[in-house]
């Protein structure tokens, strides 16, 4: 081999000369363990044969950027994944080596930064839940739902799961894939309208637990008082998943009973990057620690008696107990909670409020345009909500979406794409993203189209999404 | 390096942050609501009002910065010095794969962006689809898992869907070796399967005869992991894998150590039936500390309507996701996977090619075995052959001179020589495990400076056994009270004696 790949120091001299250590006449030769059939015949379809420069590298990835056209749209997205704005300190830290290029802290003596933090992060998660304890991360808002299912499964070994059908379906879709896999255990959906009625069908040892999502995906903050009560009296675990900036001004979870309380940090410092890497946070009682799943930080002392931190309780985890651990997990997402961990420890107390409350009220101000316009409600006119609402349109969503797409607005996301049974509903989020120019824009642009009727054409038009209904 | 002697902590510790917390004090200057505001008790009821703020800590940006920036100087990692953790493969990845969160049109990008505004992520997933099933062999990829034991227990799931389909319920067996990483176990059990675990021969490699008395029409798989955990290819691969299917089984290939075999062999044509790929292993995913990951699964054309849906999809001119996937096991993650990472794969793969990632192997490899003959008249090598990527070691020279000389003991003076230690005490199956993986991206230069780090060990061990009792000395902390830590478990600040 003689083309030099920057990436690999070695040059021919220094692999000669290794080779002669070894004493091995060629690099070939370390890989003649491995059948001939299978060295002689590799294939490939499409794999190109030689490397690109990092010029050329970093002119893919521009272009790739470029061709998302979408990014620089005004985006009134929500849905369990955020637009916030993103402190240049986070990336600053999040960037540096010591952080990024440190691998899980299983030596606690030379792994005190990203330790340290951990702790810090499971504390911080702690005061906005209102919980005892927090672990590490799991890997989003969908695999925390889903570990603290199984969670209450084995704490309560009921073998019934009730899951609100206003939870995020991307968190229920996980959901349904996992716990469909167990023998013997049910996932049922419910509404909270009827939940009295459901619950009188079951025997309450059959629940392991009730899951809610406050506030829910339409973005209605929900009365929780039946599901706590029960809970309460039955032993069945009560699992609240929440957004995080939502914490700062609805009272925490563990403060009106929840046994685990579980959400996506992605809206404390991190990108959204298309869906991930996200990360997934769980809280819980000090009574349930044992049965978290995924990595636990610890304080104690090193042999002079001074305070620092480890990984502990490690006999929950699969390295450790492997068929009969708590949970498979072993990769968390370590660094989007350092970034959470930075954010929320610039932002503060009163700064997360502040943004919330902003959030909030531009989302109110704009609830209110758009309900003065000819046949547009709020979905749930009753329910309070805080930065994110459901509209009902006189016409499919889709076709509101595509005019605000042609004035590079992305208006929110069409309900039909996860419930057939609203086909003119949208789902439209707002933060310290979307400021009053861009509020005014949509209302203009649905203004402009609804308050003329003669111009609406009443089909459904795809806007050239591929998959509308259907989609999990 | 090697004059390396006790003397007092480099460093000091870091006060907490919730310590350095004065109240009114904020890191951020916070944008105008701009639009009329109205109290909060009009559009939400007291009954759901946060009665308590959060104790957040109150601080300034600079001391943000400072307290972060402290903290990291307490890390090793790679950027600053050799990180032999076997089986975690810690190489270097280029920082051009960092150039990702320069741009907005990938870090910005909502997932629900419509397909026809987010051409270029879906071109980067289905290309990487592509690359990812070239370079395994297998026929289609699944980027959506988050991590490695996640692509392990969607490999696994697959599995099982494969026999209900086929009307083989009665498979309920997965025959694992003694020597797996414990994800494996982990996964298959999470998936409802019974695990059978197959002992190792005294050379770590499966043991055909046994696995021969195990294969039943119960077996679902078996899975494994090539080159094993103890670092040597399974010569046998061809027959084990045959003896399984002619049972009626199907293999899974554990993805944690490709980076041996990339562009020497593929998993599919070894007779694997599915395969998970760390790409934080093999693929330019910044350790981070621990995560994220990404644990793409690749499968062959029988299992490939089973994947998680979506996948993403070209019709010759559009790229899209493609949810019409009838038999799909379902999704496992929110969204279409950690589509950073994806990114970050792709750029890798293009940077090396095909001829590239052979090297990386040939390289890693070559690299894996000098330091093992460097080593090996010093240290016990547990298994003298020619190894992949890594190779154990024991401490079984060291503790006939005194039997507290135990692998975590010799390990921890590394640090006073500014290495990070290798994995130990896996795989189990090897009494007092080292396990060395020096990555391909590691010059000739630093594995000789290790190599002598580690013959100064050797030398103390026999001369001086004290001094390496009690190490480490020069590192942030001294050795830490981890008993201490799950007998009274401190795991939040506020609620610390």
């Amino acid at each position: 081999m003689t083309t030099p790949f920057n990436f690999l120091p070695h040059t021919d001299a220094d692999r000669e000369a290794m080779l002669r250590v070894i004493g091995a006449s060629s690099q070939a030769e370390l890989f003649s363990d491995i059948p001939t059939s299978l060295r002689e015949n590799i294939r490939y379809c499409t794999l190109p044969e030689s490397g690109l420069s990092e010029l050329e590298l970093q002119q893919h990835l521009k272009d790739w950027a470029k061709e998302n056209t979408g990014a620089s749209y005004a985006s009134f997205l929500g849905g369990g994944a955020y637009h916030r704005f993103i402190p240049p300190v986070v990336n600053t830290i999040a960037g540096r080596s010591e952080f990024y290029t440190a691998y899980t802290p299983y030596q606690p003596e030379i792994s005190q930064g990203t330790l340290q933090y951990t702790y810090e992060f499971q504390t911080m998660i702690c005061e906005l839940t209102g919980m005892d304890v927090a672990n590490a991360s799991v890997y989003d808002g969908g695999s925390a739902v889903t570990e603290a299912a199984l969670m209450a499964i084995r704490s309560t070994k009921g073998n019934t799961v009730l899951a609100a059908d206003s939870i995020n379906p991307e968190y229920r879709a996980v959901l349904e894939t996992y716990l469909n896999t167990l023998e013997g255990i049910t996932l049922k959906a419910f509404n909270l309208e009827s939940l009295p009625q459901v619950l009188a069908s079951y025997d309450p040892k059959q629940l392991a637990a009730i899951v809610v999502q406050q506030p829910n995906y339409f973005g209605c903050v929900e009365a929780l008082d039946t599901v706590r009560e029960y809970c309460q009296a039955q032993k069945t675990f009560f699992i609240v998943a929440a957004e995080p900036f939502s914490l700062a001004l609805l009272e925490a979870p563990g403060h009106y009973g929840a046994d685990v309380v579980v959400g996506d940090i992605q809206p404390l410092g991190n990108n959204l990057s298309f869906g991930g890497p996200y990360g997934g946070y769980m809280a819980t009682k000090e009574k349930h620690m044992r049965q978290l799943p995924g990595r636990l930080v610890g304080r104690t002392l090193d042999k002079n008696q001074r305070p620092c931190y480890t990984l502990t309780l490690q006999t929950r985890e699969q390295h450790i107990k492997r068929e009969r651990a708590t949970s498979n997990i072993c990769t968390n997402q370590a660094l989007n909670i350092l970034k959470a961990t930075v954010y929320l420890t610039l932002v503060g107390p009163s700064g997360l409020r502040y943004l919330s409350d902003l959030s909030a009220q531009r989302a109110h101000w704009l609830s209110e345009q758009l309900s003065a316009i000819n046949g547009v409600s709020l979905l749930f006119p009753e329910k309070p909500f805080l930065n994110e609402f459901s509209v009902q349109l006189p016409v499919p969503a889709e076709l509101a979406l595509h005019a605000l797409e042609k004035a590079s607005i992305l208006g929110g996301i069409a309900l039909a794409r996860f419930y057939p049974d609203k086909p003119n509903s949208l789902l439209i989020s707002c933060t310290e993203m979307t400021p009053p120019d861009q509020l005014k824009r949509y209302v203009d642009v649905l203004k402009n189209l609804l308050d003329k009727p003669n111009k609406v054409q009443p089909k459904n038009t795809t806007g050239g999404s591929k998959s509308l209904l259907n989609t999990l | 390096m090697n004059e390396a002697t006790p003397h007092a902590p480099s460093s000091t510790r870091v006060e907490s942050i919730f310590t350095q917390s004065t109240p009114g004090v904020m890191g951020l200057s916070l944008p105008p609501i701009g639009v009329a505001t109205k109290p909060t008790s009009e559009w939400l009821p007291e009954k759901f009002h946060r009665k308590q703020a959060p104790r957040l800590p109150e601080v300034a940006q600079l001391d943000v910065v400072r307290h972060f920036v402290n903290l990291s100087q307490l890390n090793h990692a790679i950027d600053k010095a050799f990180y032999p953790l076997g089986s975690c493969t810690m190489k270097y990845n280029p920082k051009i794969c960092d150039v990702y969160g320069n741009q907005e049109g990938l870090t910005q990008l909502h997932p629900m962006t419509p397909d026809h505004l987010s051409q270029g992520a879906l071109k980067v997933m289905y290309t990487l689809q592509q690359y990812l099933s070239d370079i395994s062999g297998f026929y289609a990829t699944s980027l959506q898992p988050a991590a490695g034991a996640q692509g392990e227990w969607v490999g696994m799931r697959i599995i099982k869907a494969y026999f209900e389909h086929t009307g083989q319920n009665q498979r309920t067996q997965v025959i694992i070796p003694d020597s797996a990483h414990g994800t494996n176990p982990a996964s298959a059990a999470m998936c409802g399967f019974d695990v059978v675990e197959i002992k190792s021969k005294d050379n770590g490699l499966v043991d055909v005869e046994a696995l021969k008395h195990l294969l039943s029409d119960k077996t679902a798989a078996l899975m494994l992991t090539n080159p094993s955990t103890v670092g040597l290819f399974e010569r046998d691969i061809l027959e084990i894998t045959t003896l399984v299917h002619d049972a009626g089984g199907l293999l899974y290939y554990d993805g944690a150590n490709l980076n041996a075999v990339l562009g020497q062999a593929q998993p599919a044509q070894m007779g694997f039936d599915v395969m998970h790929i760390n790409t934080h292993k093999t693929f330019a995913t910044p350790h981070g500390g621990g995560g994220p990951g990404s644990g793409p699964v690749a499968v062959t054309e029988k299992l490939a309507p089973f994947l998680p849906k979506p996948l993403a999809a070209y019709d010759g001119e559009h790229y899209y996701l493609d949810y019409d996937r009838p038999l799909s096991i379902g999704k496992v993650k929110a969204f279409w996977g950690n589509f950073e990472m994806m990114a970050r794969a792709l750029i890798y793969i293009l940077a090396y090619g095909a001829d590239g990632l052979k090297q990386v192997s040939s390289d890693a490899v070559l690299n894996a075995n000098y330091l093992k003959v460097l080593l090996s008249e010093h240290y016990q090598v547990a298994f003298d052959q020619v190894c992949k990527h890594e190779f154990i070691l024991t401490n079984e020279k060291q503790r006939g001179v005194d039997p507290h000389l135990n692998t975590m003991a010799i390990v921890k003076r590394l640090m006073d020589f500014g290495y990070h230690p290798p994995t130990v005490y896996f795989p189990l199956i090897v009494r007092e495990a080292m396990m060395i993986e020096p990555t391909e991206t590691e010059s000739k230069e630093t594995l000789d400076k290790f190599a002598q780090a580690m013959i100064q060990i050797a030398k103390e061990c026999a001369e001086t056994p004290g001094l390496i009792l009690n190490a480490p000395y020069t590192t942030p902390v001294q050795k830490v009270d981890e008993v201490l830590a799950a007998r009274k478990p401190d795991l939040n600040y506020f609620k610390s004696a």
